[in-house]
């Protein structure tokens, strides 16, 4: 068979682990039908999806995890509020985590550590971003004056509070545009690093247009499977992506830039946009997939993070994460059937590819002999990407996950690549980077006992505490 | 001594990148050399319609306008204009952090007449204008620094683009250097930027960032520094900028870019103003007084400024390029000028390590004290990346300390030449302690704790216990002798004296003592600290006060003399400011600390003798007695009160004073006399420094007096002072003062020397 043919990434003592399926909500533009929702409705509709899709019996879920980039103070814990809403058990213990835009990919890893450490057996995973509602904080001074006013006890202190508030108190604080270490807004560095790279307007409005008409397509022919339809309260069912435009060079070029002027060459029309939409995936140990009669769709075999300078490297990641994954599991390029980047900006993309073909780079910059090597494009994001499907900060790494688990079964593939960049537009630190090696097989084959993350004491006694901490958070949230 | 000169200040800032040290080739040599070889500094290439101008001087790391690059320019401006094919034309440097530096001094200096000066600006306007009035459109595309001639170029052209590169800066600093922007500077600037700020940029020679230029209109655009790419960092952002500045050139051509740039109401608003007569006299009249009020009338530089402004805007181009070329030729030829350039030389050179490359460099640096001195060396240190050990014995001092760094750091917050990301990085580097963890790894510890001969070998035995081998032991002490600091040493060979200056953030100054038994190595390795630090640096021999310290005692001994014989503090100070000095005497002496000034006073009476006599160290004792310790007590010749600006006499010293009152010697108490007596012991001293071999060269005796004790810049610093003053007629009126004061008053051997024989000079 296929399988003693080919190589095999099991590792001797430790479980292998799987993704059973995924779904997704449709992911749209901000500001439009998801509107008047919150971030754990979209979260609660995509768990809810996924419960419906895989049938998973809610009682043997050990445990739920999920991401999210600009949290709404009142669901702080949004995977907790959004696993209660979609009807998951009150006894499934759920943690949110948070790391820029692969915030979903840090769920998936989280839950692949937690099942090679023998804590759990299924776990589900995901992400929700919610664009169309951000927290607009009152100034810091006013805030200090209404958290002193809480605390006045005669009215003569409170009076006297409210007598010091000026105009200045009234300006509000809308969530930070530029990265906090740099003070650089991500589409600025965008754009510097096409510059640096030497990518022109045209490269970029070239692949912003071939991700829109990819997307286009596989809409069209019915590939984006991992769509469930969302039922917004008192509005129509949604059921398809809304940010999938495919127009002419000609129209991208008409667009001014978005970050640097006169002469940059990011634009809106080469980026992505802000988008609301939630993803979510069963992962579970394969003994307990297979015991349950699942079919899995693809193994989860390895995993690497790096991190770069954020100021001149802050989108670079995936040229410095892909080799290093590959080489990690003993494979090469060319072993790669299926690609699945994340597409923060065209420029990054083109930026990206750029360096990978790079010696220069390699030498300098990477302290590698020669360079990487790029991804031939027909196996690149063949069903559009972040730039055409949409990018929920939180949501987006779980859809490259199962995007690359349906290619490989649909183009009949073994191996697949993930790569983000923990980049994509507004608010944060995003200076890691996620690469992400997914195996699919077409024929389900049992394989070996496998790896993934080699939990020391010290580590084990942590997630211990960790689990504890759960609980207690648990009782804690009763009490709300 | 904290206020030291603002003009020191801005002068030191940006000096290094300023201007090169270029032998002067005459210009007639290159005249000939030009036209028989290729060109060397200045290239061209034409891509399509643009034609692009590169600068880059084969010699040196900066650009400067010399001779030879003008000539180069010229012959490149001819082919460009001539060329029908060419519609636009793009000037760019090649070198990485700098566009055009200025112009070349020695060129200048070697001028010899006003006259000669006078043509080189008038060719040097001619240049620009026809520049200006190319019919073709030239952008400038400006990366690192772009000063003097070089930003005059750069205004002349039709439109300025600027990297956001911190090496790019622009500025005028022609008047640090006594001089004026003299190629069209004083002509263009106030049509570009607006008469306030054209002052302000002319007047304090200011380097300005290119975000802050794009905002004052002074460039059109800015490009972004780039990170590495295809290709290195640098070499890729210089290309970005050319790719932007051609397209914007093509863009102009095709009047695509519009030439003219949309003004802000508030420009609007400054220009309809400014175009009221009794409005600009107004103005001039300001900045005037301004200027006189800071000058003294000692630097005539600023007035000339001045004038060529109000020439040109008054009486129209003609009267005003005229009046800044025979102005800039005069202003050349003046002392000031020469002193202001010799000090610019001067730090040039102290700003390089003449003991070679240490063996190891100093990557853990600690400081023993966390008071005003140690916390000020530790913010100095550890914004330059070395790690930093900060080491008092109390945890409040420590933690005054420690607040005082984060105060230094965050005031560069404030002002947005660092992020509050960069500071808390910086800060990361910084340990606070109160024992000697980690002094095993320091390679190099400086002492900053109370000047006390027991106290400082305390320090050092418990040090030496804990330090590596290879660790220097520096010494922080104004007064006392290294020798006998080191005696306290197993290994005199790595102790070394490293005299800060306070506020240590602020001055330039480092004084470096070497004993006789300190190794060169450890010498090498104190100066390559220094010049981390961002100091000028003289090494100087060991002895009591070294160099700068034993220059002022006496100054100080006559200055309290002075209030003995009844002069007020407030006048004693108006007498030293007058003559040029940044702070007057009596401020100096409270900023230094009554109680510091009484120990050295007390230090120095007794190694020298009688010579350092003239005020009585008692009267400095009864103030510490009191209390009146300076400005850090509250109190000291002045009152000071936190908040207040103005500073009143302190009404309690007038009886103190009172009971140690002297009469005053009517033949030697005049103003001017009083002025001479206070200048001519430090000069004494100073040039004794240089006979007994405490100086190494008069240059550093220069550098140290006016950086460190504010000796007038614009005469230069003792030596030079001696030089153009004329050391006969400084012996002839210590002569006159010995006559009534005595030995305090005798002139040194080689003072007498060059007094004798006036072909002896101290500077060529």
């Amino acid at each position: 068979t296929i399988y003693f043919l080919s190589k095999t990434l099991a590792k001797p003592n430790v479980k292998n682990i799987v993704l059973v399926d995924g779904v997704r909500t449709p992911f749209l533009l901000s500001g439009t039908s998801y509107s008047d929702l919150m971030p754990h409705d979209l979260g609660r509709g995509a768990l809810q999806g996924l419960l419906n899709r895989t049938g998973v019996p809610k009682e043997i879920v050990d445990h739920i995890i999920y991401g999210i980039v600009i949290q709404e103070v009142k669901t702080s814990n949004v995977a907790r509020e959004a696993a209660l809403g979609a009807g998951f058990s009150d006894k499934t213990p759920a943690h949110t985590v948070t790391m820029a835009c692969i915030s979903s990919n840090q769920a998936m890893t989280s839950a692949v550590g937690l099942i090679a450490a023998g804590q759990c057996d299924v776990v589900v995973a995901g992400g929700v971003e919610f664009m169309s509602d951000v927290p607009i904080r009152h100034s810091r001074k006013m805030r200090k004056t209404m958290l002193s006013l809480n605390k006045a006890k005669t009215l003569g202190q409170r009076l006297s509070l409210l007598g010091s508030i000026r105009m200045g108190h009234l300006m509000p604080e809308l969530p930070a545009v530029a990265e906090f270490s740099t003070a650089e807004s991500m589409g600025h560095s965008a754009d510097r690093l096409a510059a640096a790279f030497g990518v022109t307007r045209v490269e970029q409005d070239e692949y912003a247009l071939r991700s829109h008409r990819l997307a286009k397509k596989a809409q069209d022919e019915g590939l984006l499977s991992d769509i469930i339809s969302f039922q917004v309260p008192g509005k129509n069912i949604i059921s398809a992506d809304n940010g999938i435009r495919p127009t002419s060079m000609e129209q991208m070029g008409k667009l001014k830039p978005a970050f640097v002027k006169p002469h940059g060459t990011v634009t809106a029309a080469n980026s992505s946009f802000l988008t609301d939409g939630a993803s979510a995936v069963l992962i579970m140990s394969e003994e307990k997939a297979l015991a349950l009669g699942y079919k899995p769709k693809a193994y989860l075999r390895d995993f690497v993070y790096v991190s770069q300078d954020p100021k001149d490297q802050l989108l670079l990641g995936p040229t410095y994460a892909t080799p290093k994954v590959l080489e990690k599991s003993g494979l090469t390029m060319e072993d790669i059937d299926v690609f699945e980047f994340h597409e923060a900006f065209a420029g990054q993309i083109v930026a990206n590819l750029k360096a990978m073909d790079s010696d220069w780079f390699a030498q300098n910059c990477m302290g590698r002999k020669s360079k990487v090597g790029v991804p031939p494009m027909e196996k690149f994001n063949t069903w559009g990407g972040s730039l055409s499907l949409g990018h929920p900060f939180a949501a987006t790494g779980c859809r490259l996950v199962t995007t690359v688990a349906h290619r490989l079964q649909k183009e009949g593939g073994q191996y697949g690549v993930v790569a983000a960049c923990a980049a994509g537009g507004q608010v944060f630190l995003p200076k890691y980077t996620y690469a992400q090696l997914a195996r699919a097989d077409t024929e389900y084959s049992r394989g070996a006992t496998v790896q993934v993350f080699l939990v020391h004491s010290f580590g084990l006694f942590s997630v211990h505490v960790l689990c504890m901490k759960m609980t207690m958070c648990k009782s804690v949230q009763k009490h709300f | 001594m904290a206020a030291v000169g603002s003009l020191l200040g801005v002068l030191s800032r940006s000096a290094t990148r300023r201007y090169t040290l270029r032998s002067g080739l005459s210009p007639r040599t290159f005249a000939v050399a030009s036209s028989m070889l290729a060109r060397t500094h200045v290239s061209y290439e034409i891509k399509d319609d643009v034609a692009i101008i590169r600068i880059n001087d084969p010699n040196s790391k900066v650009n400067t306008l010399s001779v030879q690059l003008q000539q180069e320019m010229t012959e490149v401006m001819n082919e460009v204009l001539g060329n029908e094919a060419v519609k636009s034309a793009v000037l760019i440097s090649s070198k990485p952090g700098c566009f055009i530096a200025g112009a070349d001094i020695n060129m200048i200096q070697a001028c010899g007449t006003a006259e000669k000066v006078s043509s080189l600006s008038s060719e040097g306007q001619k240049m620009f204008e026809r520049v200006e009035k190319s019919p073709i459109p030239i952008v400038a595309a400006i990366n690192g620094s772009c000063l003097g001639g070089g930003l005059e170029f750069a205004i002349a052209c039709r439109y300025r683009i600027a990297t956001k590169n911190k090496k790019t800066v622009l500025g005028t600093p022609e008047v640090m250097l006594g001089l004026l922007p003299g190629a069209g500077g004083t002509q263009r600037l106030p049509k570009m930027v607006g008469l306030p700020s054209a002052f302000d940029m002319m007047l304090t020679g200011r380097n300005i960032r290119a975000d802050k230029a794009k905002k004052m209109g002074l460039v059109d655009q800015l490009v972004d520094t780039l990170g590495p790419g295809l290709k290195g960092p640098e070499e890729r952002t210089i290309e970005y900028l050319e790719e932007v500045a051609v397209g914007v050139a093509r863009g102009l051509a095709d009047k695509k870019v519009p030439m003219t740039k949309t003004k802000s109401t508030m420009e609007k608003i400054q220009e309809y103003v400014m175009g009221f007569e009794f409005v600009r006299n107004q103005v001039y009249k300001t900045v005037n007084n301004k200027v006189m009020k800071q000058t003294k009338g000692l630097y005539p530089a600023p007035m000339k400024i001045i004038e060529c402004v109000k020439a040109g805007i008054e009486q129209g181009p003609d009267a005003g390029y005229l009046a800044e070329s025979q102005n800039f030729g005069k202003l050349a030829m003046t002392s000031e000028s020469r002193a202001l350039i010799g000090l610019y030389h001067g730090q040039v050179a102290c700003k390089k390590n003449r003991f070679g490359v240490p063996d190891r460099e100093v990557k853990t640096l600690a400081i023993l004290g966390a008071g005003l001195m140690g916390a000020g060396i530790a913010q100095v240190t550890v914004d330059k990346g070395v790690n930093t050990i900060l080491k008092d014995t109390t945890v409040e001092g420590l933690s005054r300390g420690q607040q005082q760094v984060y105060k230094g750091l965050n005031d560069r917050v404030k002002k947005r030449s660092l992020t509050s990301f960069e500071r808390d990085s910086i800060l990361s580097k910084l340990t606070g302690q109160l024992d000697y963890g980690g002094f095993e790894k320091a390679d190099m510890v400086v002492e900053a704790v109370f000047e006390d001969l027991n106290i400082k070998h305390a320090v050092l035995k418990e040090v030496e216990a804990v330090i590596p081998p290879h660790c220097i032991f520096a010494t922080n002490t104004s007064a006392l002798p290294i020798k006998d600091i080191a005696a306290a040493s197993k290994r005199p060979d790595k102790v070394i004296g490293m005299h800060y200056f306070s506020p240590v953030d602020k001055m330039q100054l480092l004084e470096i003592i070497t004993t006789d038994k300190t190794s060169r190595d450890t010498t090498a390795s104190a100066v390559a600290v220094g010049l981390k630090q961002g100091k000028v640096i003289i090494v100087v021999g060991d002895g009591p006060g070294f160099y700068t310290t034993r220059c002022l005692a006496p100054m100080l001994a006559e200055a309290v003399r002075v209030l003995q014989e009844g002069v007020d503090p407030k006048k004693l100070d108006t007498l030293t400011t007058g003559f040029g000095f940044p702070v007057g005497a009596a401020t100096l002496a409270d900023e230094v600390g009554i109680d510091v000034a009484a120990h050295v006073a007390e230090d120095l009476g007794k190694a020298f003798g009688s010579r350092f006599g003239g005020g009585n160290v008692e009267l400095l004792k009864t103030m510490v007695e009191k209390g009146f310790k300076g400005r850090k007590s509250g109190k000291g010749c002045y009152i000071y009160q936190p908040g207040l600006k103005r500073k009143d006499i302190n009404p309690e010293i007038e009886e103190i004073l009172e009971r140690f009152k002297m009469t005053p010697h009517p033949t030697v108490s005049s103003d001017s006399d009083v002025q001479y007596r206070l200048v001519t012991r430090f000069v004494n001293e100073a040039v004794l420094c240089l006979q007994e071999g405490i100086l190494n060269n008069p240059v550093e005796g220069d550098i140290g007096a006016v950086f460190g004790l504010g000796f007038p810049p614009c005469l230069g610093g003792p030596f030079r002072y001696v030089d153009s003053f004329g050391a006969d007629k400084i012996v002839e009126k210590m002569r006159r003062f010995e006559d009534v004061y005595g030995n305090q008053f005798t002139p040194c051997q080689l003072l007498l020397d060059h007094a004798k024989d006036p072909s002896k000079r101290f500077h060529k």
